[in-house]
């Protein structure tokens, strides 16, 4: 009952990755496990708590969600990709400085969801933040610190933005 | 010059690795590991009559299928129950594999292993269990009619009986003291069952080392070093040839307190038995069905009280669901006993409780553990005596609490580790003062006329709680300072987001004189310290954070003697500043605290420059003394031990200001207040998050979350989908106002802060919402569907 693999190549980071991954397997399975990117996580698999959410084309996807085959071709950011070399992004820096993260399981889909989020609306109302973190479960944090975090890094973008002008 | 770091809002030490997709939690582990899965019971209740697995043998890449007769003996044999009690007369645990009965849909009866875990289920769906169902009991009060049985030989299902009572200052028992007060109420109180629900499962990890016979395991588990004792045990290893290490864990809040689990001891025999590294990671239905819940009970309450409010007798019946088995056995039915007098003195009290066996989840804490339930109990009591004599709920609050001049208070009570319940400081009046001042509740009346003037319903609630936390039997701490001046601090219990890199680091660093950035911190690792507890019952911080300063306390000691050796100073006259041990008020004569490790450590050997200075030609010990004295040890390390004669309690109060729907019934919460009091604060900021998130957790089982069994015992919201966690959007502001009463019990006078958020948040829901219907409100979660129908019932003319 050997299965048929398919051959991908998929922009992870900025990085081409080549991989034979069988139809059936999920994007998170094989950002983690055949990419070994496991700063993805898995907290459901069917797509309610938002651990696993990455960048497809920039956009937040779910990758539990979606076959790697379906993410062929596409470019993925996934949180190991956020950082800028040793320098963490705006928004990682905002939720390290607010205490936006407890165990850490959640995080790297808040921080996808968050890194597209600000760059759409880089100036986001309390209202916009909220809705735009409420499709992420966190068990750890009751969200205050993470709505705090997310309008301190759109402060900190804002800065430097001034500060490369 | 080194700050006091202790009780300063440190950043967190471990989010750069965890922010940046660097941790480590269980299945980033093993990537050449095989993966096992389980067929789990379909059924609530049946007879295994076979299984049929020869179907799954032509899957591509299965390696090995084990049912329970594969089992050597002692696996075969049921776990262990974890903590007796005489009271537990009938306890019952799980085998690892069912062998001829399941008892709760989930339970595991096959385990497959496969090069994948994809595969691993092909072979799970092919593998054919012949039940045989049986009548499934479902819910307390059906249990405890004794029609059908969970075990056979467990008559009325009943597992454990308890009662306890306090007579009054007169010697009158409760029933009597009820029976003479000027006024009595009785009425019932539900809790449903929820479930801690971390975002990450449970998860094993097992490496055999063949040539050496060594087994380690990584387990996403609140206690490292009591997993590793259960699997030296079970697997007939001596232990030190067993090590146990939690990675980073992606949340706990209680359920990874239980152990071993199934998987905890049949996937290392696996990798044993395979030669081969053996990994299963828990997906989110086997957590809903094969882990843990908490939280359901059923509670009679009768209470007899005077002309204020005060009561004179308290008599509450408990009966508890514990699931299908005991293994932790009857701690959360205990905690509600013992921590429902809550911050008052109440006459006598009287409190009995029956847990019983239901073909269900097995029951063990959930962060609040119990308390919820108590609180739920003690503060509708109180909410209801205001009622019926037409007094502000805080005047009988008021009117009941213990005083700051009557600590320590005995409440007469053994509590949930075999000591007696007794109050080590607080102050409960200031606690409702501050609070009744942070969310306005003297004005709220006028308020609440004006919304309803404008057509809405507001309603304002209360609760107030007292925490037993750190409880015993110890956790300890080791220091080591090595020659590069860098400092290493390691406790057995385990870390799940708790932010104790961070905390443990602040006490060593504050203790030792040195720059944080020079201490590391490894939590959960029996290779750096086997002996522990774990992390549960808000007992880090207390536990382990003392036990660290002891240890810090020791090396420090032994550097001054050193340094003073070096500076032919005298030791009292030295003291340590960024990490330079120096005459006090003389900068100029210093030693650096690397320097001193090395002279800790006489040497025959010069691996680097800085060791040459310890060597025994280069005159670093007097010839007419042994190089170690008697009594020393090489090495400028130490170890302390923290074993508290009791607990300690923390305390808080909680209120809410809520909006209902007069239309939908939906329940909105405007306002919410903690006033809180945890001792001194090792990191402030660490303490507020811990308090956000337990508030959270409880908002979620105030209104949201509950586990829904039908009555064959199938569990109908298995899934996120289902069982609904609140969001950003459903959880409220959390303002908070801290108390600092210190512990006097602790060097560090600190008291336990972990589940202290979660648990009033019920009881003041219930409170702010029975004040906007002014219908009594008795069972928690609820939900807008509820108190609709609520509305009806009390024939509110909008409800129809
Ligand atoms: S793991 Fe993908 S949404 Fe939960
Ligand atoms: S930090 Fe633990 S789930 Fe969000």
């Amino acid at each position: 009952m050997g299965e048929t693999a398919h051959e991908i190549a998929l922009t992870v980071n900025g990085v081409v990755r080549r991989t034979r991954v069988p139809g059936r397997r999920l994007l998170s399975d094989c950002l983690r496990h055949d990419l070994g990117l496991t700063g993805t996580h898995v907290g459901c698999e069917h797509g309610v708590c938002g651990c696993c959410t990455v960048l497809m084309d920039g956009e937040p996807v779910r990758s539990c969600l979606m076959f790697a085959v379906t993410a062929d071709g596409h470019e993925i950011t996934t949180v190991e990709g956020l950082a800028d070399g040793a320098r963490m992004s705006p928004v990682q820096r905002a939720f390290a400085e607010c205490h936006g993260l407890q165990c850490g399981f959640c995080t790297p889909g808040f921080l996808c969801t968050v890194t597209a989020l600000l760059r759409e609306n880089p100036a986001p109302t309390a209202e916009e933040v909220l809705e735009g973190v409420s499709g992420n479960l966190c068990r750890c944090t009751g969200y205050q610190n993470i709505v705090k975090a997310v309008h301190r890094a759109a402060e900190i973008m804002a800065e430097e933005r001034v500060e490369e002008a | 010059m080194t700050t006091r770091l202790f009780g300063e809002a440190v950043q967190r030490r471990e989010d750069p690795r965890l922010l940046t997709g660097q941790g480590r939690y269980l299945d980033d582990l093993g990537a050449g590991a095989l993966a096992a899965a389980f067929v789990r019971s379909p059924h609530a209740h049946a007879a295994v009559r076979d299984v049929d697995v020869s179907d799954a043998l032509d899957v591509d890449g299965l390696v090995a299928i084990y049912t329970w007769e594969d089992l050597p003996e002692r696996l075969a044999q049921p776990l262990p129950l974890l903590i007796p009690h005489p009271a537990l007369t009938h306890g019952r645990t799980a085998r690892p594999l069912a062998r001829d009965r399941v008892r709760h849909v989930g339970e595991p009866v096959v385990m497959v292993v496969a090069r994948d875990r994809y595969l691993a289920e092909d072979a799970c769906a092919l593998i054919r269990v012949d039940y045989e169902p049986l009548p499934a009991v479902v819910g307390a009060e059906e249990a405890v009619r004794g029609e059908r049985l969970v075990h056979d030989d467990v008559p009325g299902n009943v597992g454990a009986h308890l009662v306890q009572s306090v007579p009054s200052a007169g010697g009158r028992g409760a029933a009597e003291e009820i029976a003479a007060a000027p006024h009595r109420l009785e009425f019932r109180l539900d809790i449903e069952r929820s479930a801690s629900m971390p975002l990450e499962g449970r998860g094993v990890y097992a490496r055999w080392d063949a040539d050496d016979a060594s087994l380690r395991v990584y387990s996403s588990t609140q206690t490292s070093t009591s997993v590793r004792m259960a699997l030296a045990a079970k697997l007939g290893l001596p232990l030190p040839k067993v090590e146990v290490i939690a990675p980073d864990v992606g949340g706990g809040f209680g359920v990874k307190i239980m152990h071993p689990w199934p998987e905890e001891v049949l996937v290392p025999w696996a990798a044993m038995l395979l030669g081969h590294e053996v990994k299963w990671t828990e997906d989110r239905r086997e957590h809903f069905t094969a882990s843990a819940h908490e939280r359901a009970q059923v509670h009679s309450v009768r209470v007899g009280f005077d002309d204020d409010g005060r009561v004179l007798g308290l008599d509450v019946t408990i009966l508890h669901d514990h699931g299908a088995y005991t293994p932790y056995g009857i701690i959360v039915p205990i905690i509600t006993s013992t921590q429902l007098p809550g911050p008052y003195r109440l006459g006598a009290y009287r409190v009995e409780f029956s847990s019983v066996y239901t073909n269900t989840v097995q029951v063990t804490p959930y962060r609040g553990a119990g308390r919820p339930q108590a609180v739920f109990c003690m503060e509708r009591t109180m909410d209801r005596i205001a009622a019926h004599l037409g007094l502000d709920r805080t005047a009988v609050r008021a009117a009941n609490l213990i005083q700051p001049d009557e600590f320590p208070y005995d409440q007469g009570l053994t509590f949930q580790d075999g000591r007696p319940l007794i109050y080590d400081s607080g102050d409960y009046p200031e606690s409702l003062r501050l609070l009744k001042e942070l969310i306005g509740w003297d004005s709220f009346a006028a308020e609440q006329e004006r919304a309803a003037a404008g057509g809405r319903r507001l309603g304002i609630g209360i609760g107030c709680y007292v925490e037993g936390t750190g409880v015993g039997p110890y956790e300890g701490g080791h220091v080591q300072i090595t020659s590069d001046g860098r400092v290493h601090v390691s406790t057995g219990l385990t870390s799940q987001g708790q932010g104790h890199e961070t905390a443990f680091a602040q006490i060593a660093a504050t203790e030792l004189g040195v720059p944080l950035e020079r201490v590391s911190v490894v939590t959960g690792d029996t290779r750096r310290f086997g002996y522990a507890v774990g992390t549960f019952a808000s007992r880090a911080a207390v536990m382990s954070g003392n036990a660290i300063a002891l240890a810090c306390r020791k090396v420090r000691e032994k550097a001054l003697r050193i340094a003073a050796d070096a500076l032919e100073a005298d030791p009292g006259d030295l003291e340590i500043t960024d990490g330079l041990v120096h005459v006090a008020g003389v900068p100029g004569a210093s030693v650096p605290l690397a320097t001193v490790a090395v002279l800790a450590n006489p040497l025959r050997y010069a691996f680097d420059d800085e060791a040459a200075r310890a060597t025994q030609f280069a005159g670093a010990s007097p010839p007419d003394r042994p190089p170690v004295a008697e009594g020393e040890e090489p090495g400028l390390e130490g170890r302390g031990y923290y074993s508290p004669i009791r607990s300690t309690f923390a305390s808080g109060m909680h209120a809410a200001i809520v909006e209902t729907d007069p239309l939908t019934a939906e329940i909105r919460i405007l306002r919410y207040a903690v006033v809180h009091d945890c001792g001194n604060l090792v990191n402030p900021m660490i303490v507020e998050g811990q308090i956000h998130g337990g508030v959270a957790q409880g908002v979620g089982g105030a209104l949201y979350e509950r586990m829904v069994y039908d009555e064959h015992g199938q569990l109908l919201n298995a899934s996120f989908m289902d069982f609904l966690m609140p969001y950003a959007t459903e959880v409220p502001h959390v303002e908070t106002a801290h108390l600092q009463t210190p512990s006097p019990l602790n060097p560090l006078g600190i008291k336990g802060a972990g589940e202290a958020g979660v648990i009033p948040v019920s009881a003041v829901i219930a409170s702010a919402v029975e004040d906007a219907e002014g219908i009594p409100i008795t069972k928690m979660p609820i939900s807008p569907s509820e108190l609709f129908d609520l509305r009806r019932a009390a024939g509110d003319p909008r409800a129809s």
